[in-house]
């Protein structure tokens, strides 16, 4: 809680009215990092390789929960029916992003009819096929995208992350 | 590509870092942020007794944390000459913005001077002069002698007349107490230069002249009023993009049903129900979407008004209110003059108003009612007035502003709570001068006065008219073409000899040169067209006391070193009179050189003590220390007292019913409708089938300043995004992201378009003062009686020119959030 599909069937109203939530729950990762931790002396952080589902699991505008780097970060992975910029698959169309509104944390809801994902908390939305591009909102930077790689057996596996993700001064605090 | 800043982490305040006060620098809501600093090598951790937060920084922070910074809130800056790290982040105990930050605010840390880390780094570090045919730095003796030397020769040949200045008059960044009284002294006080204009207005003038007039200022709420509100009336603005956090913090919750427990608290014995909300606005605003997200559509009445139309409603709903019975009998008669009159002139039918306005009569109906309809028992219903830049950069500004607060006074909706009749405001305000009175009413139209050759040297403080002008492409060619003539004639004279350059300059002015002498933070557009530029330190760089849009005093302190030598604009004035004492009396004219002193400000401080302190109302008893103390919730204006260690303020006006005239009765003006003003825009309607309305967007601070200068703003509009509806965009043949060209028969500007289902067909809307497609420049030249522009009653046509570069990498999707998420 919240997962962007979820959120719906709660109710925005009645999610507002509940004031400030957790930013996330207690799943647990589905696939370990595929390598320790290194000692801080590096200079970036090392991002988990996680599987977080096959392309079969995926259908257009269907959004998926998923986890990345860890379970407290809540995403999502879209399958979004046209090539897109940083989109992956044999189609060019798989994305994946952070569903924590990089405002204040909200979580996001995923609008099939235009492809965005918009908070409900003050109304910012993000372009899913333009890699998470701000439409309009009052994050001061845009939605972070898990980087994916497909493997040969259709394994989507997540990267890394090209932003800050929302709640948090380090994107991995999971040691 | 989509702007990625790749940051994966960010250094961690140590428990011992640097805490500072700041209010946000941008809009008039003065949001409260706090800067954190601390030296370069050392660093905090993530366990709640490493870090200046005191929680556990490797645990995931839930929504609305009031302890995550992202990049944008990060920097690296100079303190002391010595590199620190820097981060401005939202303030969770401040009442005005409840730890919420902006696009805007939220982007100070980035938006700071680092040589370190590459941002703002064109910012002005030293003066500028113009020699040897070129802008070249020059010491700051050097650029003042001869910015006073001009001066003085001017004032000798032409008088005071012939020195023209353009400055600011506000709060908040490139304004505030200390500034503008310091440039207020020098410009009002040691000298009286009657050819001055306002940052966004051609003249030394009141936006809201009437109000005042009345009897009201027109700050008169407190911020929390739009908890206690039944109904908020709002005309031609558009909250949630220009003034978000007031919106979001203290309107939504109203709409939203939670502010409920605080209604009945601070007001018992009448019922209470979320609040109903009115908007008068041709455009459909994102602001009006996120009410009806919030409210439900019922509870949320849109007026799609006909353009320039204000008036004739506003006198509508007053007549109706009174042939209803629904006025405050007992206030008008105890507490106001000229009601009878007011109401026989102005009074407008229902039709009358349906077919001026081209709104449903049921509709204006249900605005009277939700203003004023008594609630059970009788009860006075609270209504909130307020407008913005609508109302006031609409048509015939002085009587559509007398007509709303003509309105409020009717309704009793000033000085108690849940009311108020209040502009919403653009910068914070900070305004102590001496006063202008020796100005007169109407105030010169400046620009005329350069159009037409007039005046030897110009000041321009923190303003840039080529982006914020009217009339502008024709004043920007004679702009250029006037100070060119001084330009080329300086070249051909050695800069060394200053007796003869003044000599040429004097004589390139008398054959129709103008001298330009620009302060600023950053290049501007206007100013390259200067010969003297002079870099100016912004807050933080110094300490600065501004107001916010409810009188709500702050000082935001200095954090870190302005770029260079730079200096604070009250520091500059004060130096800049120095140099004019000095030059006048090596001139041997005492008489004058006696007139500029009071200028031996060492520190912004010195300026605040000789300006607010002995000019503001209040202003004896608040000093840089108590201010401090209060914190980023400062204290409301008029500041009333101090007592146990805290300053005592006014949470709103007109409590007890005495208003700002000599009686103390607040008047009732007569505000007849007189169709458009200034006239022409009324042949211009007939002739051009686009209004180009314009305004500001939530990305985009003021002329984008800093916006053109970031990558995760400059993506988006790197040229200025027009709003159409795509049943025009159809018969135009035009797509998202094509160049067009706005022209009509006062000139020609470019815009970006933007597919906007909401926009009305025959309706646009472009960004005011953007650096690459001015709106002004198909603004014409007419303004009120009292030279108040209308920027907003304007038609043109459009015609495709191309395509904007990189347009596929922008999103042009639609910009309201779907009520159905």
């Amino acid at each position: 809680m919240p997962k962007c599909d979820r959120l719906v069937d709660v109710g925005r109203r009645q999610f507002l009215r509940g004031g400030a939530v957790a930013a996330a729950g207690a799943a647990a990762t589905t696939v370990a990092p595929s390598g320790p931790a290194k000692a801080a002396s590096r200079a970036r952080v090392d991002y988990p390789s996680t599987r977080l589902a096959n392309v079969k699991d995926l259908k257009v505008d269907v959004p998926l929960d998923i986890e990345y780097p860890d379970a407290d970060s809540p995403g999502v992975l879209l399958k979004l029916g046209q090539r897109v910029p940083g989109g992956v698959g044999p189609d060019g169309d798989i994305v994946a992003y952070s569903t924590l509104c990089p405002h204040k944390g909200f979580g996001l809801t995923y609008s099939a009819a235009d492809k965005t994902l918009n908070c409900p908390g003050h109304y910012s939305r993000f372009d899913a096929e333009m890699e998470g591009q701000q439409i309009w909102g009052h994050s001061n930077q845009n939605l972070p995208m898990f980087t994916l790689r497909i493997d040969d057996k259709g394994d989507i596996h997540g990267e890394g992350v090209d932003e800050l993700i929302y709640g948090r001064t380090s994107n991995v605090i999971k040691g | 590509m989509t702007y990625k800043r790749a940051t994966d982490q960010l250094p961690i305040p140590p428990k011992n870092a640097t805490v500072k006060n700041v209010t946000c620098d941008f809009c008039i809501v003065g949001c409260g942020y706090k800067a954190y600093t601390w030296p370069i090598n050392t660093q905090g951790g993530t366990a709640p007794g490493e870090n200046a937060f005191g929680v556990d920084l490797s645990e995931q922070q839930g929504a609305l944390s009031g302890e995550w910074y992202n990049p944008a809130m990060y920097n690296i800056v100079e303190q002391d000459g010595k590199p620190i790290h820097l981060v401005v982040m939202p303030d969770k105990d401040c009442v005005v913005n409840e730890g919420l930050n902006s696009v805007r605010g939220g982007r100070m840390a980035e938006t700071r001077f680092s040589g370190q880390m590459g941002t703002m780094t064109d910012r002005l570090t030293s003066p500028m002069v113009w020699r040897y045919s070129q802008m070249l730095p020059s010491s700051w003796d050097d650029a003042l002698s001869l910015t006073a030397d001009v001066t003085r020769r001017v004032i000798e040949e032409w008088g005071e007349d012939g020195v023209l200045v353009t400055m600011f008059d506000h709060g908040g960044a490139a304004g505030g107490y200390e500034n503008t009284w310091g440039t207020g002294k020098l410009y009002f006080e040691a000298m009286k230069i009657r050819n001055c204009r306002i940052h966004n207005r051609p003249a030394y003038n009141s936006e809201v002249h009437a109000t005042r007039d009345m009897g009201m200022g027109e700050l008169n709420n407190a911020y929390e009023d739009a908890e206690l509100a039944d109904t908020i009336f709002c005309v031609g603005a558009n909250p949630l993009e220009t003034q978000t956090n007031y919106f979001l913090a203290h309107w939504v919750p109203n709409l939203r049903g939670t502010s409920m427990d605080k209604k009945k608290a601070m007001i018992p014995g009448e019922e209470h129900a979320p609040a109903k909300i009115v908007f008068v606005d041709p455009r459909r605003t994102v602001s009006i979407n996120a009410c009806e997200a919030e409210a439900g559509k019922d509870n949320v009445l849109h007026l799609p008004i006909k353009p320039g139309t204000d008036l004739v409603l506003l006198n509508a709903l007053l007549t109706e209110v009174v042939a209803q019975g629904w006025h405050a009998q007992d206030f008008i008669g105890r507490n106001t003059s000229g009601f009878d009159a007011a109401l026989a002139a102005n009074k407008t039918s229902i039709d009358e108003a349906a077919s001026a306005t081209g709104l449903k009569a049921a509709d204006i109906r249900k605005a009277a009612r939700w203003i004023a309809e008594p609630k059970a028992g009788g009860k006075a219903r609270r209504t909130m007035l307020c407008y913005e830049k609508g109302l006031i950069w609409g048509n015939d500004n002085y009587r559509t502003n007398s007509a709303i607060a003509n309105l409020s006074f009717a309704t009793q909706n000033v000085g108690r709570k849940g009311t108020g009749c209040v502009r919403l405001g653009g910068h914070q305000e900070g305004y102590v001068r001496p006063s202008d009175a020796f100005i007169g009413r109407p105030a010169p139209y400046l620009d005329e006065i350069i159009l037409s050759g007039g005046g030897g040297i110009h000041f321009i403080w923190a303003t840039d008219t080529f982006k914020s002008g009217l009339n502008a492409s024709k004043f920007r060619r004679e702009y250029r073409r006037r100070t060119n003539i001084v330009k080329e004639a300086m070249s051909a004279i050695p800069y060394g000899d200053r007796e003869a350059q003044l000599d040429t300059i004097i004589n390139a002015i008398r054959r129709g040169g103008l001298f330009s002498v620009d302060v600023d933070i950053l290049p501007t557009q206007i100013g390259e067209a200067a010969h003297v530029v002079l870099p100016a330190a912004t807050t933080g760089e110094m300490n600065l006391t501004s107001m916010n849009g409810e009188r709500r005093l702050r000082l935001t302190e200095k954090y870190m070193d302005p770029p260079g030598e730079a200096m604070p604009d009250c520091l500059i004035a004060a130096r800049l009179a120095n140099a004019l004492e000095a030059s006048f009396r090596k001139a041997g004219h005492d008489d004058w050189a006696d007139k500029f002193k009071g200028f031996d400000w060492k520190t912004e401080e010195d300026a605040f003590n000789d300006g607010y302190r002995k000019n503001a109302k209040g202003g004896e008893f608040v000093t840089y220390d108590r201010l401090r103390a209060m914190g980023t919730n400062g204290v409301q204006e008029p500041v009333v007292g101090y007592e146990n260690g805290k300053l005592i303020g006014t949470p709103r006006l007109y409590t007890d019913g005495k208003f700002g005239t000599e009686d103390g009765r607040a008047r009732f003006f007569p505000a007849q409708w007189r169709g458009f003003d200034p006239a022409d825009r009324g042949a211009q309607q007939e002739e051009f089938p686009f209004l180009i309305n314009s305004g500001r967007k939530n990305m985009i601070w003021q002329n984008a300043f800093y916006d053109q200068r970031s990558p995760f703003v400059w993506e988006r509009f790197k040229m200025p995004p027009i709003e159409m509806s795509p049943g025009d965009m159809k018969k135009l043949g035009l797509e998202g992201g094509d160049l067009v060209e706005v022209y009509n028969d006062v000139g020609s500007t470019q815009a970006m378009v933007y597919p906007t289902a909401a926009a009305q067909s025959g309706q646009c809307f472009m960004i005011f003062a953007a650096p690459v497609g001015q709106h002004g420049n198909i603004v014409s030249r007419g303004v009120n009686e009292l030279r108040i522009p209308n920027y907003k009653n304007v038609w043109a046509n459009i015609r495709r020119i191309g395509r904007v570069p990189d347009a596929d990498t922008i999103s042009f999707k639609d910009l309201e959030y779907p009520q159905d998420s």
